[in-house]
């Protein structure tokens, strides 16, 4: 059994296909972050189940050499809720997209943060459908012009933080596609969390929707649109680290460091546990391209919160019940009330 | 009545093969609480029986009118029960509304036993009869034997002593009117009585109130001169097949054999489901067998419970699901993910009336043609149908075992009639039961060839490779799946080929059921009742009569719907005439003339009601004629 004893790299957990993805996808370099997630995280490729919907994000787990379910649209999380609470000792990861997520799927999204299974889902939030060449998603821009909105979009776009905050999400967490060590290190934060870990991922498509990030990543702007989200720091940002965060009562406004009134003091401490805080962040969600002040788009773990998963609590009471012994066939077949006839 | 004895108090008693009863008052008034109680009482005496609880849709319908009337039907009989009766022999008429909505099924000279103080005049209006018209008194059961007993006061007076509040005292009014039925059938009180010190444990006053009450009620017939002079009645025990038997509804029936499959096969069971009538008692069922390892999850839809059990079933769970039409509707495109994935899956769909929401509490044949055809693509499923509660055991047994050893969707087909009906079962042996041997893929070594999850075995059948196993590692979905590697294939030739394969799977379970047998009648004759599912207790006894009047007629009942037993086609050419009766417009009709190339005649019935023996026999009788 030495290869238990070897520790698995990034290609252990490569697959024997060739993915599909445009050049230049976004989605590339999260399979790639995944699979040495994995590996750090020194999981065994039969321990791991991906499941995912439909959609191009929704094609990752041919890619990677653990279990795998390629479900139907919208419901990776159902058909993974089921595998998790029958099996708890898996690991079990759901890859999903904006629309197959929020969309087609937002019923049951909703539904599986509240019961909070130790799942870690992976949002690819590329504000766009794909698969199907361009038509506009419940993430996608007011204005937005698409083939299925050619006088821009008019369908508010949705919060996926905020919604997922709303919904009792137990780990909420924003990356982007680019940010690639970053992303892997949220990756195995999301894998340790017990409970449903929410990542979004902000992923470009770079055939019918690229550049929409690109306020979040042009190098020059990218430093004062973002940022980072450091347990127990100071909310700072800026391309000289001279922009903070404040709380002016219970508005959140950003203050310049470099002015001697202000004091790094009093500035926003990101408590990960705070969910009031967390709630708060979510809101950060300006467009920096539209007119006026704009809060930076904050990246990393919103909110983390330590509560039981449906998959423990449902085990907890089959356990109690056979605390006298499991039931046997003979007890099952015959019931509380019987007679007999001779 | 030759044989009819006199009790030592002068007392006729007059033995009876059978007796249908109804108990009929406000959905609050506990009729059935009180039907339940009768029929236990029954069972544990001996004789075969056969419920059918008759209530609103609404929770809480208006009390004291026609909507509001909840009913509890039995049939008990000195001989094998297979319904619940087609009319009534006595009608236990709570209040006007029970009697105005049940009258025209009692039969003419039929026993009807009034709750007088149910008949007052906010009643009577209620009703529907109107104040001032009451029809114990006006002619409109003068074809009956009518009992008038006012039977809210006389539990007043019984319980008058007990220091009860007027309102707990009136719970107690269909005790009373148990006691009475007891008195008449000559059945005794203490099994009810061994019921309510159980179930009132930790309510001795309730409970001794309960039980002066049907001792209250038993010795008022005993006492009363008017039923004196009418005499008593009597029904043998059936001289069941000796054993321990137990009451169960088709939905217990249905939960207990998931259950029951999952422990045989070695397997844990998992139900993924959404509440829906009238399917709702088997995730209940199965949500409190937790001792047996049995894991419920109440979804957040209909798509989420099939889909959770599909995840459970790639983990190597025992899957299942139970719903009902609108709810089948909607787990299509999942049934669709499960035959492509080839595992295993049990869907028990209780049909009710449809289209849309249609009759939810009412049963009909109607899902077969969405469980053969409801799926986009070519997407083939084994049917498996129950033809009465107690099969609800078997069949869901069968499907589970089914579908574990072929690697595939099973539906089985029950309805809301069997759902609810309930009758004895005799509770068989866990060596009885046939073994399930689910055939799970073995580990791998890293330098083993790699494997390949859609290999078959010579049934077509491809192994279960469940997570945790050492180099099985796979990945298939509901893209379309290269012969025995599963990798995704676009390929033309790979399509038609896969598309065959899982057809061949499928049709290839023929040869692992029975062939089809003759439930009555000549191997060759002029006619045969073919029918399936919850018709069974009609068409048997229609077709027992018809014999006995001197027709060659046989039946049939197909429990296999997909595939169709080899030999179903053979049996079909041995006669003049196949008789199709089916609560839907023509469903197994169609597939059986599409498979065989013959003409049966249809005959249908979509009332939201099952068929009953008269109408098959006349429907026998017609065709009989232009023979």
């Amino acid at each position: 059994m030495t290869d238990t004893l070897t520790k698995l790299t990034a290609k252990d957990f490569t697959s024997n296909q060739e993915p599909k993805w445009c050049a230049g996808c976004g989605d590339h370099a999260v399979l790639q972050q995944l699979k040495s997630a994995m590996a750090d995280l020194e999981l065994k490729t039969e321990d791991v189940v991906v499941v995912s919907g439909i959609g191009c994000s929704s094609r990752l787990p041919y890619y990677v050499a653990t279990y795998g379910v390629h479900g139907i649209h919208g419901r990776a999380l159902p058909v993974a809720s089921g595998l998790k609470a029958s099996r708890p000792e898996l690991s079990v990861w759901v890859a999903t997209g904006d629309g197959d997520a929020l969309s087609i799927g937002g019923n049951h999204y909703i539904h599986t943060i509240r019961r909070n299974p130790d799942l870690n889902v992976l949002l690819l939030n590329n504000e766009i459908y794909g698969l199907t060449k361009g038509q506009y998603s419940p993430t996608s821009k007011i204005g937005q012009r698409t083939v299925t909105s050619p006088n821009g979009v008019v369908d508010y776009p949705m919060n996926t933080i905020a919604l997922t905050l709303g919904a009792g999400g137990t780990f909420v967490a924003r990356v982007m596609d680019r940010d690639g060590k970053f992303m892997r290190e949220i990756f195995k934060r999301a894998a340790e969390h017990r409970g449903t870990s929410l990542v979004e991922i902000y992923q470009n498509c770079p055939i019918f929707n690229d550049g929409a990030f690109t306020p979040f990543t042009d190098r020059e702007r990218k430093a004062d649109t973002t940022i980072y989200l450091e347990h127990g720091k100071p909310l700072i940002f800026g391309k000289e680290n001279d922009k903070g965060i404040k709380l002016d009562g219970f508005t959140p406004v950003v203050v310049d460091l470099n002015d001697p009134k202000v004091s790094r003091d009093d500035l926003w401490i990101h408590d990960e546990n705070d969910f009031i805080k967390a709630n708060m962040l979510s809101r950060f969600f300006d467009d920096p391209d539209a007119e006026g002040d704009y809060l930076p788009r904050p990246f990393g773990i919103f909110y983390v919160e330590d509560r039981f998963t449906y998959e423990d609590a449902l085990t907890a009471q089959v356990e109690k019940a056979q605390e006298g012994g499991e039931g046997t066939l003979e007890a099952l077949l015959a019931g509380n009330s019987t007679w007999t006839i001779k | 009545m030759t044989d009819t004895t006199t009790t030592n108090r002068g007392v006729n008693v007059t033995p009876k093969t059978s007796v249908t009863v109804l108990f009929a008052g406000d959905s609050g008034d506990g009729m059935q609480l009180t039907g339940t109680q009768f029929a236990n009482t029954v069972a544990v005496y001996g004789s075969d029986l056969n419920t059918f609880p008759n209530f609103p849709s609404e929770i809480r319908a208006p009390a004291g009118t026609i909507s509001g009337v909840s009913g509890f039907q039995m049939q008990f009989g000195s001989q094998s029960v297979y319904t619940p009766g087609a009319k009534f022999d006595v009608l236990i008429a709570m209040n006007a509304a029970a009697l105005k909505a049940n009258l025209s099924k009692l039969h003419h000279g039929g026993i009807i036993i009034a709750d007088t103080d149910g008949f007052d005049d906010k009643n009577l209006r209620l009703s529907g009869y109107g104040e001032g018209n009451n029809p114990l008194e006006d002619g409109t059961v003068a074809d009956y034997t009518l009992f008038n007993v006012p039977v809210v006061s006389l539990t007043r007076k019984a319980l008058a002593d007990t220091g009860l509040s007027v309102k707990n005292i009136d719970r107690c009014k269909n005790m009373f009117i148990l006691g009475i039925l007891y008195w008449l059938y000559s059945l005794p009180i203490d099994t009810t009585i061994k019921t309510l010190q159980v179930k009132f444990k930790n309510k001795a006053d309730i409970a001794d109130a309960n039980i002066k009450a049907v001792t209250a009620g038993y010795n008022f017939g005993d006492e009363t001169e008017m039923f004196a002079q009418f005499g008593r009645f009597s029904v043998a025990p059936a001289g069941k097949q000796p054993g321990t038997y137990r009451r169960v509804t088709g939905n217990e029936a249905a939960a207990i054999g998931l259950a029951a499959a999952s422990k045989k096969a070695g397997l844990k069971l998992f139900l993924g489901s959404y509440p829906i009538t009238p399917a709702t008692e088997i995730l209940q069922t199965l949500a409190n067998l937790k001792k047996w390892g049995v894991k419920t999850f109440q979804a957040e839809d209909e798509i989420a419970g099939v889909l959770s059990s599909i995840g459970a079933s790639y983990g190597g769970a025992m899957a299942a699901t139970s719903t009902s039409g609108p709810g089948l509707a909607l787990k299509s495109e999942a049934l669709g993910l499960a035959v492509i994935m080839e595992i295993p899956l049990v869907v028990i769909n209780v049909q009710r009336g449809g289209p849309s929401t249609g009759l939810p509490t009412k049963p009909e044949q109607s899902d077969l043609f969405i469980s053969m055809f409801g799926r986009h693509g070519e997407a083939p499923m084994p049917i498996i149908s129950a033809h009465s509660p107690v099969d609800c055991f078997y069949a869901a047994y069968e499907a589970a075992k089914l579908s574990v050893e072929h690697m595939t969707p099973v539906i089985c087909l029950t309805d809301g009639y069997l759902a609810f009906s309930s009758e004895p079962m005799l509770i068989p042996s866990p060596a009885e039961l046939s073994k399930i041997k689910p055939v799970f893929a073995k580990p791998r070594a890293a330098d083993d060839a790699p494997y390949l999850p859609y290999k078959r075995n010579e049934m077509g059948v491809r192994e279960w490779a469940i997570p945790g196993t050492k180099g099985l590692e796979h990945r298939i979905g509901g893209l379309e799946k290269a012969n025995e590697t599963g990798n995704v294939s676009h390929d033309p030739a790979n399509h038609a080929l896969m598309t065959k394969l899982r057809a061949e799977k499928v049709e290839k379970i023929a040869d692992c059921i029975p062939l089809q047998t003759l439930d009555n009648g000549t191997e060759k004759g002029d006619i045969l009742v073919l029918g399936w599912g919850s018709t069974y207790g009609a068409i048997k006894i229609a077709v027992d009569r018809a014999i006995k009047a001197g027709h060659s007629v046989s039946h049939a009942h197909v429990r296999y719907l997909n595939p169709f037993p080899k030999n179903l086609g053979t049996m079909l050419g041995n006669y003049k005439k196949i008789l199709i009766p089916e609560n839907n417009c023509g469903q197994l009709l169609m597939m059986i003339r599409d498979r065989y190339l013959i003409e049966p005649v249809a005959f249908n019935k979509v009332e939201g009601l099952p068929f009953n023996e008269m109408e098959i026999e006349a429907k026998i009788t017609d065709i009989v004629k232009e023979l």
